[in-house]
């Protein structure tokens, strides 16, 4: 560091840092309470864009939405990580150094505490009145006693450590002090966030978690291909989860007048490997345990239950087909896709199912998230529906590219209405439909997460070393009595933080056991102000 | 009438008690300021003369003893670095001396009267909105503004009990007084139950606790606030040179206002990792992960993480009491940012305060 400071007049003089010089010039730097100061505002500031721009991680959709909406910029931002903030190379390189410049400032205060905290308290000061917060007063109680009273009282409750001590002058001297945890929760609440940092890291590395959707009465195990999404840390082995199977029974909603839900409830039947099987519920703030993982309800819907006779006559398709819920009236869009007719084009049924159907002359809606009088609305298209290509697709959206929307002869595209319990005949002689039942639906959300407990314990531990280090006095008390004749001349004094309102008090307290000896006076005030009374005014303005 | 409607009009009326007090803490101040301009000169150097009496030759064994915890705390020990603080001046005796005497008047009676008015029925009105819904009322953000703002007052009330802030009252009140009539009018919203995702204990938990730090933040602020306005008074900034802003030598020195601040802070910044914490566990428990990165947790991150950079400005050689007491400000404007810029602005899945821009 002193090249920055040396005169740029003479360059020749100065040290060569070396490489090794050069990487401890930089160690030093990291590991300053400035620079430290600087990446946590910096980590403040990066730390917004995720919060205002859409986040892959959380909402894929939205970005791809952004993206479609901004063309200029967006990819840019995109290259730049701006669409996952959290996980971006700048995002991470500061808290990184953030963590590596905590634990360099950490371990040598680690090294210098357990060096603080075998040592003794420091030795009284030469002169007292020079302290903030110091006292004088004269007694006839004899130097033992007086020190005996005042060593009571400064170990008594409030664990100060005190130090006794004799001055070349003859006046004996204690010497105590308390607060050691201060430090030792400072660090054990920093330590604690490496380790969280760690175990959610770690966390990171052995996690799996899949999302699936469960019609009532049906079920799922737990394997990578049973999920509709699933992923997995790096250190698993997707081969070996916990096969665990889960079974739903019912799902129970709840709403109030206004349509407003107030309880959802999966009633589930678990079976684990090895036990029998048992039946127990989901909700929303509950989530099952199973196999190690958690499950977690996450969604609800319907899934009417559907049956497609094709033009022959003959079941093309039969079971439900889960619609996803688009208001909080639970109006909700589904796709039937029908591949397997014995002849004649493939049919695919777009449109809403509507749970409380309200169908004026222009217009259709549910006006109530219950299924009051379920109608599914649909439109029609017929020819293939590319499942054959090879290429995934989503089994909520229907793909045109080879398909034509089934019309009238106007020329406006046809309609059906279908109310539950009922079978219409399909436009342009692909058959019929009928909706046979309303079976709901819930989404699932698995997780398996080891480091959870870790986590957890991290946390509470960091927590607890926070607020010791806060609020744990770091207090300095030191006594001394001199001997004259008759009498002893006490005289205390006190050190803390500049914060500490509670010092004077810590004096008194020890002064007072002393005034209990036996009959004592206090000096000339004029003589010797008792600045202890003086300093309460700073904290307590009248 | 229902128990709603009751429970808001309680609301109205300790809005209204809390408005006159402020006027009444105000008019205080007024007083405080015109005492301090007919019966003392303004002193030009407060600081210095403090540290003349206890500066010089002395100053070296207090050093001494001093270095040893300043070592043991590593950069830790007696709060900021300033050049000023770091004399260690005990400015309180002297400036005190030279003080005249301030017998708190009639106004300040009053205001501290209807302060306690208004806690009695700003609690009445939470008790009755909790009956009302059915629910422990701080689910929505008028529900929270009444609640914050009943902590925060509380909290002066309290501290009123240990030390003489009573003229922190005007800027607690003055805040409190704009937050309730926000709630009441802008974000108001009907007592009614809460949607499966918020029925859990940890609503309890981590709101009540986010509220308390709220409180108390707010409370801390108004210090700080008071802390910078005093130390530009002191250095004879000119545009506090109108004889009214003679009350800021009434407050206790900027010393005192910083430790104070620096109390609370300590007090919130302790809860407000709670309440982080406890809204990690709730989203575990909701949302199937502990933390997500929606905005209002990346808000609530930010605010930590300011805060955080306050207590280490605070101890860190070189920053001034003056920019510390910057972070705490700039630590609050981003707290209320989170507690309703987040909703309005950015969404999430915090969309509970009735006034997110997802609705409708």
């Amino acid at each position: 560091m002193a090249t920055t400071t040396s005169p740029p007049a003479s360059p020749p003089t100065l040290p060569r840092l070396g490489l090794r010089g050069a990487i401890r010039w930089v160690w030093r730097q990291l590991t300053s309470m400035r620079v430290a100061l600087m990446l946590l505002m910096l980590l403040a500031v990066v730390a917004v864009p995720g919060s205002i721009l859409p986040q892959r991680p959380q909402d894929a959709a939205a970005v791809a939405r952004y993206l479609a909406d901004n063309p200029d910029w967006g990819p840019l931002l995109d290259r730049l990580g701006f669409f996952d903030v959290y996980g971006s190379v700048w995002f991470s390189a500061v808290y990184l150094l953030l963590f590596v410049s905590l634990v360099g400032c950490i371990l040598p205060r680690i090294g210098a505490h357990a060096r603080a905290w075998r040592a003794r308290p420091p030795r009284a000061p030469r002169r007292f009145d020079r302290f903030e917060v110091h006292e004088t007063l004269s007694t006839e109680a004899g130097t033992d006693e007086v020190l005996a009273a005042a060593h009571r009282a400064l170990r008594g409750g409030r664990r100060f450590r005190v130090e006794p001590g004799e001055e070349p002058g003859g006046a004996r001297t204690l010497s105590a002090e308390r607060g050691y945890f201060r430090e030792t929760g400072n660090i054990v609440f920093h330590l604690a966030l490496v380790g969280l940092l760690i175990s959610v890291a770690t966390g990171q590395l052995l996690h799996y978690r899949g999302q699936v959707l469960v019609v009532e009465g049906r079920g799922f195990a737990n394997t990578p291909s049973a999920y509709d999404t699933f992923d997995a840390g790096s250190g698993v082995d997707t081969a070996s989860l916990v096969p665990f199977t889960v079974e739903l029974n019912s799902f129970t909603a709840s709403f109030d007048s206004a349509g407003r839900p107030t309880f959802f409830e999966a009633a589930v039947s678990v079976t684990e490997p090895d036990q029998a099987t048992r039946d127990t519920t989901i909700r929303v703030n509950r989530p099952l345990d199973a196999g190690g993982a958690k499950i977690y309800l996450a969604g609800n819907g319907y899934a009417p239950q559907l049956t497609v006779r094709d033009s022959d006559g003959n079941v093309a398709f039969e079971g439900p087909v889960p619609f996803l819920p688009q208001d909080a009236s639970y109006r909700s869009r589904g796709v039937v896709k029908v591949p397997d007719v014995t002849s004649g084009d493939q049919i695919g049924l777009v449109g809403y199912l509507l749970p409380t159907a309200v169908i004026t002359e222009d217009s259709a809606y549910s006006a109530y998230p219950q299924p009051g009088n379920p109608v599914l609305v649909l439109q029609v298209w017929r020819g293939d529906l590319g499942l054959d290509s090879g290429v995934p697709q989503n089994v909520y959206q229907l793909d045109t590219a080879g398909m034509a929307q089934v019309s009238d002869a106007d020329g406006t595209p046809v309609t059906v209405v279908v109310p539950l319990g009922e079978e219409v005949e399909l436009p342009g002689g692909l058959g019929t439909l009928s909706f046979d039942g309303l079976p709901r639906y819930v989404a699932l959300d698995m997780r398996y997460d080891p480091s959870l407990g870790w986590v957890l314990a991290f946390a509470l531990t960091a927590l607890v070393g926070l607020a010791v280090s806060l609020f744990t006095p770091r207090r300095r008390v030191w006594l001394r009595v001199a001997s004259d004749g008759e009498r002893r001349t006490v005289e205390a004094a006190a050190l803390a933080r500049a914060d500490d309102g509670g010092l004077a008090g810590e004096v008194e307290r020890v002064l007072d056991a002393v005034r209990e000896l036996g009959p004592w006076s206090q000096p000339d005030p004029d003589a010797a102000p008792t600045a202890a009374h003086d300093s309460e005014d700073v904290d307590e303005p009248r | 009438m229902n128990l709603g409607e009751l429970s808001t009009i309680v609301v109205w009326g300790a809005t209204t008690a809390y408005a006159i007090a402020f006027g009444a803490f105000a008019a205080d101040l007024a007083r405080r300021a015109e005492v301090a301009s007919t019966k003392r000169v303004r002193h030009t150097t407060p600081v210095l003369a403090g540290a003349l009496v206890s500066g010089g030759e002395a100053s070296a064994d207090v050093a001494e003893a001093d270095a040893d915890l300043d070592g043991l705390e590593n950069d830790a020990a007696d709060g900021p670095a300033d050049p000023e603080a770091a004399d260690d001046a005990p400015d309180g005796p002297d400036v005190a001396d030279e003080l005249p005497e301030y017998r708190p008047g009639k106004a300040l009676g009053i205001a501290m009267s209807l302060t306690t008015l208004g806690l009695g029925l700003q609690l009445a009105g939470i008790v009755l909105r909790g009956l009302a819904a059915e629910r422990i009322p701080w689910a929505n953000l008028y529900e929270f503004l009444v609640v914050g703002t009943f902590v925060a007052v509380l909290t002066f009330r309290i501290l009123c009990l240990r030390r003489d802030v009573r003229f922190l009252g005007a800027g607690v009140l003055g805040f409190s007084v704009v937050a309730l009539g926000l709630g009441l009018t802008a974000f108001y919203m009907p007592a009614q139950g809460v949607e499966p995702a918020l029925q859990s204990y940890w609503l309890v938990i981590h709101v009540t606790i986010a509220v308390i730090a709220t409180g108390v933040f707010t409370v801390a602020v108004s210090a700080s606030v008071l802390q910078l306005l005093k130390d530009a008074w002191e250095q004879g900034s000119p545009r506090l040179a109108h004889p009214r802003f003679r009350l800021l030598g009434q407050l206790p020195s900027v010393r005192s206002l910083e430790a104070l601040a620096f109390r609370l802070n300590a007090v919130g910044f302790v809860l407000w990792t709670f309440t982080v914490m406890a809204g990690a566990v709730w989203a575990e428990h909701a949302w199937s992960r502990f933390w997500g990165w929606d905005p209002k947790e990346v808000w609530s991150f930010i605010v930590w993480v300011v805060y955080a950079a306050y207590l280490h400005a605070r101890t860190t050689r070189g920053w001034s009491a003056r920019a510390v007491a910057w972070f705490s400000i700039a630590g609050f404007a981003v707290l209320i940012f989170n507690l309703t810029g987040v909703n309005m602005l950015l969404g999430g899945k915090h969309t509970y305060s009735g006034i997110s821009r997802s609705q409708g």
